[in-house]
């Protein structure tokens, strides 16, 4: 199968999804590639195909008709053999190979055995997302402080809520669906901390009002909200998690513009688990190594450069969604539909949609794209965060790194950028390689530069056997 | 009055320039584009090692070296550059290498290398694969973390009165008798000099030609594989018979050969291969598959071992596959100090002491010019200066 692909698209997210339907509708032959065991990606995250009739979960999802339709439309190609989809499947590293590329993955079907393989395809697109990005702060290390975006999976990937009374905080619209998410599951939200003010929105009435179906869905959240009697609480976050063995209380502070807390304002609320959650970080670990540039996005993230047609500046390698900056599924589903109608246009093939469709995707993508930007403007990261730190705050948990180490690497050891960091205090070292801690590590160091992630040349994690018996099969 | 030193590059062969010529009261500034120990310096192992080293100058250096790395320790800390003085066991694979190999050690041994031979080797690494037939171990091969060991010296050197200056070097100032004055940078910066070190690494042919001292430095890429921490597993730095010829070898192609150790941190590094490319940064999934296979074949625990991260770096090397250490007599001030290939962390404070007391005309701290001739650069040039 692999000899004769047309196309690799790897995550099959809403991203990858519609790039894979749009390509394969055009006649190409596609391998969709994911680490997940069903597709969806994180935002149409769904309990395990067996479960899935035990846990209800229809009422968390947004976009449910889409997803269906594009599940449907790959189980049909897939039945036809257009279609090769290995799902359980990590690319560990993506290379260009004479024409085309070689994108190595690890297959975990039967994990915990891991097989090594290779795919092979003249083009290649690369839909691999985001996750949540952290910022730590005293006691965002104690068991029961998850990432929101963690919270959600939990809730959508198996109905699980991980705690009774919970407080979440941070930055952004996506704190709306947890708490609506969490509530509608029982759950007592405690607070809802939201960093930026409201009307940081009214500097960007454009996007807004061109936006109309974000207003229903941040309506339909504030309904769900106000029937649970959960608050809002702008210019406020959690500058602390307090616990023994697992968090048990967060100190909750009013915050001024520079999002320093104000004094005599922190209120301790009593909890059993927290959500935090300030934006995405683009999942650029593919990316990065094959040599695409980067432009910086208004979240603070470096993204890929694309052209309008979702081309990376390397020949033959598209991006999609997240990767090309932080905007959502719907903006995601368009760029897939983009990138593939590119790839059918470079491979000769004809297109899909038809010069009114792809018109009207295009429109629909430029809007959602400023959307985004006024999203992101009006969300940012606070500049005074860094004062909710103490010396002593782990900042890298894998290798138990604190602030007060980052801060004198900075001030010490002469390091401005977070590989220098990394270097001298070993912050981004260890298991998860920095994806966690990087962004910031990067804030306390040069929070005036678009974060851009460390090379990662093995993207994840593999076993020396598998990588052993390729070698010896050649 | 005091003679003024630019050292080009903020390596551990710079940083150990400007440690030592500070240290001898010289007027000291150090110069790079980039951060400290941002180079080749941070993708290496750290390694210190005598064991991979046929009898000859570069061997005279790494003696020299491995006693200036203790008193660093000593003078420093060694806790602040983490030197592990773990010991190198080399492994052979049959008899015949078994044999070759000690043939090998016993000329490393009368040239002052202490070597023990191994029967079993197991007896000292438990977890190596069975049916190995011997090896040698190098108790003097030790390890530091090579970017805190640059940053120490550097910091002891800044310490002591040197500075360090961000900026490009682009050319050389010259006054009477075309010696050396300054150097220039990419700002337009004039650093007043009477000696210029080129420190520069794998770029220290590019540096040397801006000098209007070329030499020729060209680069030899390598990938390190790093492992997900674990206990304790591999106690020496661990490497098979084959490495010692590869390290010595002109081959183009792609050459790997199995070196195995543990870090402080508790990942295991894996190494080392050798691709002849230029500055292609390119990722090489074929060279990581290789340098898997081998290790599993000598520590089979590995099998189960998650890989978590690779790197890949470029050595500096010299045709001849020694380092150039001495003053250009085409430019008189500019003084060589690079193309250590592979062996530049454990050459650098020897590589110190020789500039430094190249630069004060006396030996300096063991380092006596007139014993290390065998690196001055005149042996690229014909009797008439031109590059051969």
């Amino acid at each position: 199968m692999s000899e004769s692909t047309d196309l690799i698209v790897v995550g099959a997210g809403p991203a990858g999804m519609a790039a894979a339907v749009t390509a394969l509708a055009g006649g190409l032959r596609v391998v969709l590639v994911d680490s997940g065991t069903a597709v969806g990606g994180q935002y149409w995250r769904h309990p395990p195909e067996h479960a899935r009739a035990a846990i209800p979960t229809d009422d968390l999802h947004h976009g449910l008709r889409e997803y269906r339709a594009l599940s449907q439309a790959l189980s049909a190609h897939s039945r036809r053999g257009r279609l090769d989809l290995r799902l359980a499947h990590h690319v560990w590293s993506a290379v260009r190979e004479d024409d085309g590329f070689a994108v190595h993955v690890v297959d975990r079907r039967d994990a915990p055995r891991e097989t090594a393989g290779v795919l092979r395809a003249p083009r290649l697109l690369v839909a691999t997302g985001a996750y949540d990005r952290q910022l730590p702060f005293p006691g965002w290390d104690l068991p029961g402080v998850l990432t929101i975006g963690g919270l959600q999976a939990l809730l959508k990937g198996g109905g699980v809520a991980a705690g009774s009374r919970v407080a979440l905080g941070g930055t952004g619209p996506f704190l709306l669906p947890v708490a609506a998410g969490l509530a509608a599951r029982g759950v007592d939200v405690v607070a809802v901390c939201e960093a930026a003010h409201p009307l940081a929105w009214l500097r960007h009435p454009g996007p807004l009002l061109r936006n109309p179906a974000k207003w229903t869905e941040g309506a339909r959240y504030g309904a769900t909200l106000a029937r649970h009697g959960i608050r809002v609480h702008p210019r406020t976050a959690i500058t602390r998690a307090e616990g023994g063995d697992r968090v048990t209380a967060v100190r909750i502070a009013s915050l001024r513009p520079d999002g320093s807390p104000r004094l005599g304002t922190e209120r301790q609320v009593q909890v059993d688990a927290v959500g935090v959650g300030w934006g995405f970080a683009p999942q650029l670990d593919l990316l990065v190594p094959l040599g695409c540039a980067l432009t910086d996005a208004p979240d603070g993230n470096a993204v890929v450069a694309v052209d309008g047609g979702q081309r990376t500046t390397v020949p033959g390698l598209y991006a999609a969604g997240e990767t090309c900056g932080v905007g959502g599924a719907a903006l995601a589903v368009g760029e897939g539909r983009l990138a593939a109608e590119s790839v059918l246009a470079d491979s000769g093939a004809a297109p899909v949609l038809g010069r009114r469709g792809l018109s009207a995707v295009r429109s629909a993508v430029a809007r959602q794209r400023g959307f985004a930007r006024a999203m992101a403007l009006a969300h940012p990261i606070p500049p005074a965060w860094p004062a909710w730190l103490s010396d002593d705050t782990v900042v890298c948990r894998c290798e138990e790194v604190t602030a007060g180490a980052v801060r004198s690497a900075c001030t010490g050891g002469g390091a401005h950028d977070h590989r220098q960091v990394k270097q001298l205090t070993r912050a981004g070292m260890g298991w998860c390689q920095g994806r966690m801690c990087g962004p910031a590590v990067h804030c306390l160091t040069a929070q005036e530069q678009a974060y851009t992630p460390a090379e990662r040349l093995v993207a994840t994690p593999i076993s020396l056997g598998a990588l052993a018996d390729i070698d010896e099969e050649h | 009055m005091t003679l003024k030193v630019v050292v080009v590059g903020a390596g551990v062969v710079g940083a150990a320039c400007a440690f030592h010529a500070t240290s001898a009261g010289l007027d000291v500034t150090v110069v790079d584009r980039g951060a400290v120990g941002s180079g080749t310096t941070s993708r290496g192992e750290g390694n210190i090692l005598l064991s991979d080293k046929e009898p000859g100058p570069e061997l005279d250096l790494a003696r020299l070296s491995r006693a200036l790395w203790d008193e660093v320790g000593e003078e420093l800390g060694p806790d602040s550059f983490e030197l592990d003085r773990k010991g190198g066991l080399v492994v052979a694979s049959t008899t015949e290498g078994l044999a070759a190999l000690g043939g090998f050690a016993a000329r490393q041994e009368a040239a002052g290398v202490r070597v023990e031979p191994v029967g079993e080797v197991r007896d000292v690494e438990p977890h190596l694969a069975p049916g190995l037939p011997g090896g040698i171990r190098y108790p003097q091969d030790a390890q530091v973390q090579p970017v805190l060991a640059a940053a120490v010296l550097l910091r002891a050197a800044v310490e002591r009165g040197a500075r360090f200056h961000p900026g490009e070097v682009t050319g050389a100032v010259t006054g009477r008798e075309g010696r050396v004055a300054g150097v220039r940078t990419a700002v337009g910066d004039v650093l007043p000099a009477d000696a210029i070190v080129n420190a520069a690494g794998t770029w220290g042919g590019e540096v040397g030609r801006r000098l209007g001292a070329p030499v020729e430095v060209l680069p030899r890429r390598g990938f390190v594989l790093v492992t997900e921490p674990l206990p304790p597993m591999v106690r020496h730095k661990v490497y098979s018979a084959d490495y010692v010829a590869n390290v010595a070898s002109s081959d183009a192609g792609l050459e790997t050969s199995c070196v195995v150790e543990g870090t402080r941190g508790g990942t295991i590094l894996i190494g080392a291969s050798r691709e002849r490319v230029g500055f292609d940064t390119t990722m090489n999934p074929a060279v990581i598959t290789r340098l898997a296979a081998q290790a599993c074949r000598l520590f089979p625990f590995l099998r189960e071992t998650h890989l978590i991260r690779s790197y890949r770096g470029f050595r500096p090397y010299c045709p001849d596959h020694l380092p150039v250490v001495g003053p250009d007599p085409r430019a008189p001030g500019v003084i060589h100090a690079c193309g250590h290939e592979g062996a530049g962390i454990g050459l650098a404070p020897a590589t110190g002491a020789l500039v430094t007391a190249h630069l004060l005309g006396r030996p300096w701290r063991g380092a006596d010019p007139a014993a290390h001739t065998g690196l001055l650069p005149n042996r690229f040039l014909t009797s008439g200066g031109a590059p051969e």
